[in-house]
């Protein structure tokens, strides 16, 4: 009983500690937008300054609701794009036997041991030479497929027993009938788990709409939250606040629906 | 056709979107950037001369570049480490085979799933001189302001003091399920032998939990080795080049001065480090886990 309460005791202190300086950052979204930095003692707001809210989005020297428009757009597409060729990249992999896919697995698990560092300069001069640069295609086409989803999904189809194919098999059906009718309804919680990470590294990625748009049209939410700073400076604490808010948002809502399956998939990585 | 024939073609039809993008956006991309690093070639300029591993030789004289990855050594020293004893404590003072609320796991996740320039936003408050957060509290105990991210002593632990914060909840987590797979009939014959408290722990719940700390360890150290958000945001690498970690020099090699073909030899050597520093954690732990194999 008392270890009970000493657990549930750590478990707030954990909680207030970790939460803190999110709490701090929505009651400073709320203060009239030109206040300097309040002390402590005065953190939650006298007046509450919504309009923050449609200042920052509305805002016509820095476009953030077009920066968001962008987030949403680009982190659809990857996820959806990456969903779609990985889940088929796994269903062969763990299911038909083709010449050559020994080889090919490995090389996609050695992949995933190369830090983005070493590709970024070659990635860069072919989305140029393409002509993509500041454009989506350079945003969406390099995230639509990933080793880590193709390994993630593989491993779980494993899992789904060989005689279901079989029986699909024996009754005509054809390999993708098999993928799309058999596999991918019985692989939702990995596909889910997948999607989840992906939509996280998607969304919080940083170098990537860094050095692929230079138009402040172009830039998404992360790149256009850095942008903000800058052009607001130390200034303007309240409304730096309301942008981070906006970002943060979409981040806790996707993570309150998938969190279930985005701890069995990060448990998955640590015991394989 | 025959049946095997055909699932040979399907199965390559299936691969094919995924292996293109990987030919396409990983292994070429590798090939030409080892390519690159053997000419000198600056970004938005025609020529360009071979000179074999000339790149190579140069960064690793380079004082600016062996600062850069000194000062990631030392950032991952004072992160990782520290980070993981202390989630490492909590799991086991929570102990109770617990399974954690969706409402504990959120708040938990939270500041690793965030954005990384909003959580440096929020913690260049944190660290503010005077009015910060941190500096308040310290005013409390009558300790005068420290401007944490403009002094040379203190930026670098600042920043990985924040890292520490951003990966103790995940880590909590990862502990907890490492813990619910410590069969509970070991503790019961290890209490037999008198083995209770501290022992069991040494003896048990620490070897029980190796594989859980090598991943944690190993994913831990490459991401610190790499930081680059944070410092971005909050530093530029300053005061003094004290922050100037080698993802940070690194970009500043490729897009800042444009040396491309240097910028390539570099990430490549940062490739080499961070395989090394992979492999001999993986070695040490390795041993641990032979060593105490036998108890």
């Amino acid at each position: 009983m008392l270890g009970r309460i000493f657990s549930a005791i750590m478990l707030w202190i954990l909680a207030i500690f970790l939460m803190a300086p999110f709490v701090w950052m929505l009651f400073i979204s709320l203060h009239e937008r030109h206040e300097p930095i309040p002390k402590i003692q005065d953190t939650i707001p006298t007046q509450w300054h919504f309009d923050n809210y449609s200042w920052v989005l509305f805002n016509p020297t820095l476009p953030v609701s077009r920066f968001f428009w962008n987030s949403v757009f680009v982190t659809t597409s990857v996820v959806i794009l990456q969903l779609l060729f990985t889940s088929m990249a796994a269903y062969a992999f763990a299911r038909l036997s083709f010449r050559g896919s020994k080889t090919l697995f490995a090389i996609f698990l050695g992949s995933m041991m190369f830090a983005g560092s070493v590709m970024q300069i070659p990635v860069y001069l072919m989305i140029k030479g393409l002509g993509w640069l500041d454009t989506y295609w350079a945003l969406i086409v390099p995230g639509i497929s990933s080793s880590f989803s193709v390994f993630l999904l593989r491993q779980f189809m494993l899992s789904i027993p060989k005689e279901l194919d079989e029986a699909a098999k024996l009754d005509g059906a054809s390999d993708f009938q098999v993928y799309s009718r058999v596999i991918l309804p019985l692989s939702k919680a990995s596909l889910a788990t997948a999607g989840a990470f992906t939509f996280f590294a998607v969304w919080t990625d940083f170098f990537g709409p860094l050095i692929y748009t230079s138009s402040t049209e172009m830039r998404t939410l992360e790149v256009g939250l850095s942008v903000f700073k800058n052009s607001y400076g130390e200034s303007q604490w309240p409304l730096q606040m309301t942008a981070v808010v906006i970002v943060m948002v979409p981040l806790i809502v996707v993570f309150l629906f998938s969190q279930r399956f985005f701890i069995k998939g990060v448990l998955m990585g640590a015991n394989k | 056709m025959t049946l095997r024939q055909k699932e040979n073609r399907s199965g390559w039809l299936f691969v094919a979107p995924a292996a293109l993008h990987l030919f396409v956006f990983a292994l070429v991309p590798i090939l030409f950037s080892i390519g690159l690093s053997l000419y000198r070639w600056k970004l938005y300029r025609p020529e360009k001369s071979f000179v074999g591993v000339d790149n190579y030789t140069y960064s690793l004289r380079d004082p600016a570049f062996l600062n850069s990855l000194w000062n990631s050594l030392k950032y991952a020293l004072m992160s990782v480490p520290s980070g993981i004893i202390v989630a490492l404590a909590i799991a086991v003072m929570l102990n109770q085979k617990m399974r954690l609320s969706p409402f504990f796991r959120t708040v938990y996740y939270l500041p690793a799933i965030s954005s990384g320039v909003a959580i440096s936003m929020i913690w260049i408050y944190m660290y503010l001189p005077e009015s910060g957060f941190i500096n308040t509290v310290l005013s409390k105990l009558h300790i005068g302001s420290i401007d944490f991210l403009k002094d040379a002593n203190w930026a670098l632990p600042a920043i990985a003091f924040m890292s520490i914060w951003t990966g103790l909840g995940p880590r909590v987590v990862l502990f907890l399920a490492g813990l619910v797979g410590v069969p509970q009939t070991l503790y019961e014959a290890a209490a037999l032998d008198g083995a209770v408290g501290w022992r069991a722990f040494r003896s048990i719940t620490l070897p029980m939990l190796i594989p859980t700390t090598l991943f944690v360890v190993v994913t831990s150290t490459i991401s610190a080795i790499q930081v680059f958000t944070p410092v971005y945001m909050m530093t530029k690498g300053g005061p003094e080049d004290a922050t100037e970690v080698v993802g940070y020099h690194i970009y500043n090699e490729a897009w800042t001065s444009f040396n491309t073909s240097l910028a390539s030899a570099k990430s490549f050597i940062l490739f080499v480090v961070i395989a090394l520093v992979a492999l001999v954690q993986f070695r040490m732990t390795q041993k641990q886990l032979e060593g105490h194999s036998t108890f």
